[in-house]
């Protein structure tokens, strides 16, 4: 019998190992940008089984458009990684550190 | 009933383990591949839902398109392999520690707190003859047509920032200036000189 | 007479202006010329005063001139208060201001701040009418400080002496002390008589008297009490009783005639002025007048002890000047107000011919101030000579003279104050003023001796231009020595017995000393001379002038031998009992000690350090860890996100 709950934890699993996987992360920039995506989707697995629980259908409507901001996200982001990388000729997050107070 | 949720299983088990992949595969392109994975299986998931639209828009577009793009960008950089070392960060403990307190939580909230909330027990069924697609549609050009027509607009900025940002101009390059072209005038070109006959000698 | 009371102020301030501001225009002559005519106008016109009083049978007037504020009821105003007293003192200042004025042409030829000394010395006249002139507190006090800024500006006249400057800082400072406790005084005067004028508090004061006040909590004093010695305590710096007279000796580095003038004859008796004045209020309060005699018996006894061993001509007249307030002071306190003022009348006078006696030796000395220096200038200035001899034989209380009526009434109103009790408090006054009496003579006759008499200890140099002083110098000490003769044959009785104060000063019954003395003891001029023979007074006197020729003429050794015998004596005499050190080391020093610390742990170490440079530096420091947060690393930053989000959840799940 699979519930509500079920999908509830399966995307909150998927939600703490993308943050690990952002925290750990120690190669590159390519990588962060993954698990975002992989945040994402958990994310959207948790309006998809809230509304289908509730059937309100503008949950699922939600997941269109957070599907939407992902890729036009995930765009920019690629961009910038290639400006990056032209300019600095690595993607190793670890010299990334310019910012630093 | 026992199909679904041996399919559930399987499905969320195999997407657990991409997820996984995609985090400690050493190769980029490794990683893309578990990712994409991922998707799909989140894709069949969704469909046990039966959210099938957004399961197919989810592989169209997101592994049709962005894991493209991913990949694309990931063979187009020249990344040194041997330079990207892997090596257990000083974060990891504390890492691990953090994703096993926010899982308590959670879990906490879902199972424990939702006996209460009436989180538990099966979905209620659709009634016959419901189309998933054709429901989104009548609700989305309707109720939520703004948020659409500014999602066209994320998207065209997309467009319009992904070019500016990696626009750049080759140093010694020859192209027409089309607007000087086109805004010549005669008299920047031609200058009319009367002249004398000569003789003929 | 209201037009005469404008003059007599004014025309010594329009003179002091006009010297001060256009002194150089005008040049010396003229300067000293407005000056004394402006002083003149109103010696003129003061004895006019004086006589309408007296003989014309006016009656005392409080005029108000100006009202300058009136704040929550209270009225600030200008006026004249003219009474008995008030044109007793008139006179006495106005005449010794004349004589000083006239001196100043001579001390002061040569001196490049000729005009600038008029100046001052018509500024002080203008003040010091104005004090005694005044019919409120406030402008008793305006008065008190101006005299008190003028006195100032004279010692540190010549302001190039290092000397002259601490003098004068020492005497505005602890005036300052003294016009503190005044302050309070006529804050409490204001607290519980709502009011700043003298008729107002007068007859206000028999409420006050049964009214107390509690400063320290628990432990109520009488009102009465409190405002009297806070007032007191003015009258403490002013007159420069102990422990505030260290001023007095020092204020000897100004030049000869203020010394004469403020310093013996005005500003100092201002203090005595004020307590005659306010008698009305001392005399509800009979702690008060206790510690009045009481410090003024210390003053008088004591401060004639350090006269002796001083070797600087103008210094012993200063301590003998110390101590004679001291016996003013002491009149005071046995509510003997008439003799107290009429001691300060005959003082006044023969004490400010002592002075300029003194300055016009150092004229002829060439500005040398060591009596050691010098011996038998009887021979070459004969004028001084005799003057001098009439001052210091009023001085010492000798029969017939001035000094002697006015001393010898003293000791003996003193004597009849039993009314203070048979304690330690009338024996420690009446030995006092008794035992003074030697010691007076003792030191007043060995400058004389020493000065005039003896052996010439002076260098040939000096002794080659040693002649007598000018005329614009010998004149007024002539002018002086005659009051100082006869004025006491003439006035005690109408001063002191004949009622001449009448309502200007009040006296209880049961204090009347002088009442008392009226009945018991007066018989007139003649036979109080002829008495004085069977009173220990006149025999002291005479010893100590005996002891003094010994000593100093006839065996001069004996006080080396006794110098060396009693050297601790001497050096607790020459330390001035250490008050000086007391106040200077104790006070002053301990003051900027505080001052130090408080700057350098108060101040640099607390409100810069720790406060100011504190607080910035651990905002720089708390700054510089949390800095550490910002290390570039994106996933540092969303790792700390996530670490937020599961504390916030955390929070929700488990504490709520």
């Amino acid at each position: 019998m699979i519930g509500l709950n079920h999908y509830l934890t399966l995307s909150a699993m998927l939600f703490v190992l993308s943050i690990a996987g952002m925290v750990i992360n120690r190669r590159n920039l390519i990588l962060l940008l993954m698990c975002v995506e992989l945040m994402l989707l958990a994310v959207n697995f948790n309006f998809i089984a809230f509304s289908r629980h509730l059937g309100d259908d503008a949950g699922q409507v939600f997941v269109f458009f957070v599907l939407t901001v992902a890729a036009a996200e995930a765009a920019i982001g690629l961009a910038i990684l290639v400006v990056l990388f032209r300019n600095r000729r690595s993607i190793n997050v670890d010299e990334l550190n310019t910012m630093k107070g | 009933m026992i199909f679904q949720t041996v399919l559930f299983y399987a499905f969320a088990g195999v997407l657990l383990l991409a997820a996984l992949g995609v985090v400690f595969f050493r190769n980029p392109v490794h990683s893309i591949m578990c990712l994409v994975l991922a998707f799909f299986q989140s894709a069949v998931l969704w469909m046990l839902i039966e959210a099938e639209f957004l399961a197919i828009v989810l592989v169209l577009v997101y592994v049709g398109a962005v894991m493209v793009l991913f990949l694309f960008v990931v063979m187009m950089l020249d990344v040194n392999l041997e330079s990207v070392k892997r090596g257990l960060t000083r974060y990891a403990p504390l890492a691990a520690i953090i994703a096993l307190v926010m899982t308590a939580e959670l879990i906490q909230v879902i199972w424990l707190k939702g006996q209460e909330a009436g989180l538990t027990g099966a979905f209620t069924p659709y009634p016959e003859g419901y189309n998933n697609t054709k429901a989104l549609g009548s609700v989305l050009y309707t109720e939520h047509v703004y948020a659409f027509e500014i999602a066209a607009v994320v998207l065209l900025l997309a467009i319009v920032a992904a070019i500016t940002l990696t626009m750049r101009k080759r140093p010694g390059l020859k192209v027409q200036n089309i607007a000087k072209q086109v805004a010549v005038r005669a008299k920047d070109r031609i200058r009319v000189i009367k002249m004398d006959p000569e003789e003929r000698s | 007479m209201y037009p005469y009371y404008l003059t007599i102020v004014l025309s010594p301030l329009i003179a002091a202006i006009i010297a001060g501001l256009f002194g150089k225009q005008i040049g010396r002559a003229a300067s000293h010329w407005v000056t004394i005519l402006g002083v003149g106008i109103s010696c003129v016109l003061s004895a006019i005063v004086l006589y309408e009083f007296y003989w014309g049978g006016a009656v005392a007037e409080n005029i108000s001139v100006y009202t300058w504020a009136v704040t929550d009821g209270l009225r600030m105003e200008v006026g004249f208060l003219v009474d008995r007293l008030t044109a007793l003192m008139m006179v006495v200042v106005t005449f010794v201001s004349l004589m000083v004025h006239i001196y100043t042409i001579g001390y002061m030829h040569d001196d490049p701040g000729y005009q600038r000394f008029f100046s001052y010395i018509s500024l002080f006249t203008f003040s010091m009418l104005m004090l005694v002139m005044a019919n409120n507190f406030l402008q008793l006090f305006f008065g008190w400080e101006a005299v008190g800024l003028v006195s100032y500006l004279l010692i540190g006249f010549w302001f190039k002496k290092e000397t002259a400057i601490f003098a004068n800082l020492k005497a505005f400072l602890v005036n300052r002390v003294g016009d503190f406790g005044f302050l309070l005084g006529i804050a409490a005067v204001v607290l519980f008589a709502n009011t700043l004028d003298y008729a107002e508090v007068f007859g206000q004061a028999g409420n006050i008297a049964t009214q107390t006040i509690e400063i320290i909590p628990g432990q109520p004093w009488n009102a009465m009490t409190v405002i009297c010695i806070l007032l007191f305590i003015g009258a403490m710096g002013k007159s420069a009783q102990a422990p505030l007279h260290v001023w007095l000796p020092d204020s000897m580095e100004g030049p000869t005639p203020i010394s004469a003038l403020i310093h013996a004859a005005t500003m100092v008796t201002a203090g005595i002025f004020m307590v005659a004045r306010m008698s009305p209020l001392y005399e509800y309060t009979e702690t008060a007048l206790a510690v009045v005699m009481t410090i003024g018996a210390i003053t008088a006894f004591f401060m004639g002890l350090l006269g002796l061993i001083q070797n600087d001509i103008k210094r012993v007249v200063a301590y003998s000047t110390l101590s004679q307030l001291g016996y003013m002071t002491v009149a005071l306190g046995a509510s003997a107000y008439g003799a107290a003022i009429f001691h300060l009348m005959t003082h006044a006078f023969f004490k400010a011919l002592l002075f300029l006696a003194a300055g016009s030796v150092i004229i002829a000395m060439h500005h040398e101030q060591d009596i050691r220096k010098m011996g038998g200038i009887r021979k070459y200035m004969p004028i001084t000579y005799w003057t001098s001899l009439i001052g210091s034989l009023a001085l010492i209380g000798f029969p017939g003279f001035s000094g002697f009526f006015s001393k010898d009434l003293l000791i003996e109103a003193v004597k009849e104050s039993h009314w203070h009790g048979q304690g330690a408090v009338y024996w420690i006054a009446y030995l006092s003023v008794l035992l003074g009496v030697f010691v007076t003579a003792l030191y007043s006759f060995r400058m004389f001796f020493l000065v005039f008499h003896g052996k010439e200890r002076m260098d040939a140099e000096t002794k080659s231009h040693l002649h007598e002083t000018p005329w614009v110098v010998t004149v007024p000490l002539i002018l002086l020595a005659i009051p100082s003769a006869i004025i006491g044959w003439i006035t005690v009785e109408p001063i002191l017995f004949g009622g001449y104060f009448g309502e200007a000063i009040a006296v209880m019954p049961a204090h009347d000393v002088l009442a008392q003395l009226s009945q018991d003891f007066w018989h007139g001029s003649l036979a109080l001379v002829t008495h004085s023979v069977q009173t220990p007074v006149l025999w002291l006197a005479l010893s100590g002038v005996a002891t003094a020729w010994f000593l100093y003429l006839k065996r001069p050794d004996i006080p080396e031998t006794l110098y060396r015998k009693f050297k601790g004596l001497y050096v607790l005499l020459d330390r001035k009992y250490y008050f000086d050190d007391l106040w200077i080391k104790g006070f002053a020093g301990g003051g900027r000690k505080l001052g130090d610390l408080l700057w350098k742990r108060g101040d640099q170490f607390l409100i810069d350090g720790v406060l100011v440079n504190g607080t910035a530096n651990t905002i720089g420091r708390l700054a510089g860890v949390l800095r550490q947060l910002q290390s570039g690393y994106l996933y540092t930053y969303a790792f700390a996100m996530i670490i937020g989000l599961t504390m916030l959840l955390g929070w929700l799940i488990w504490f709520r």
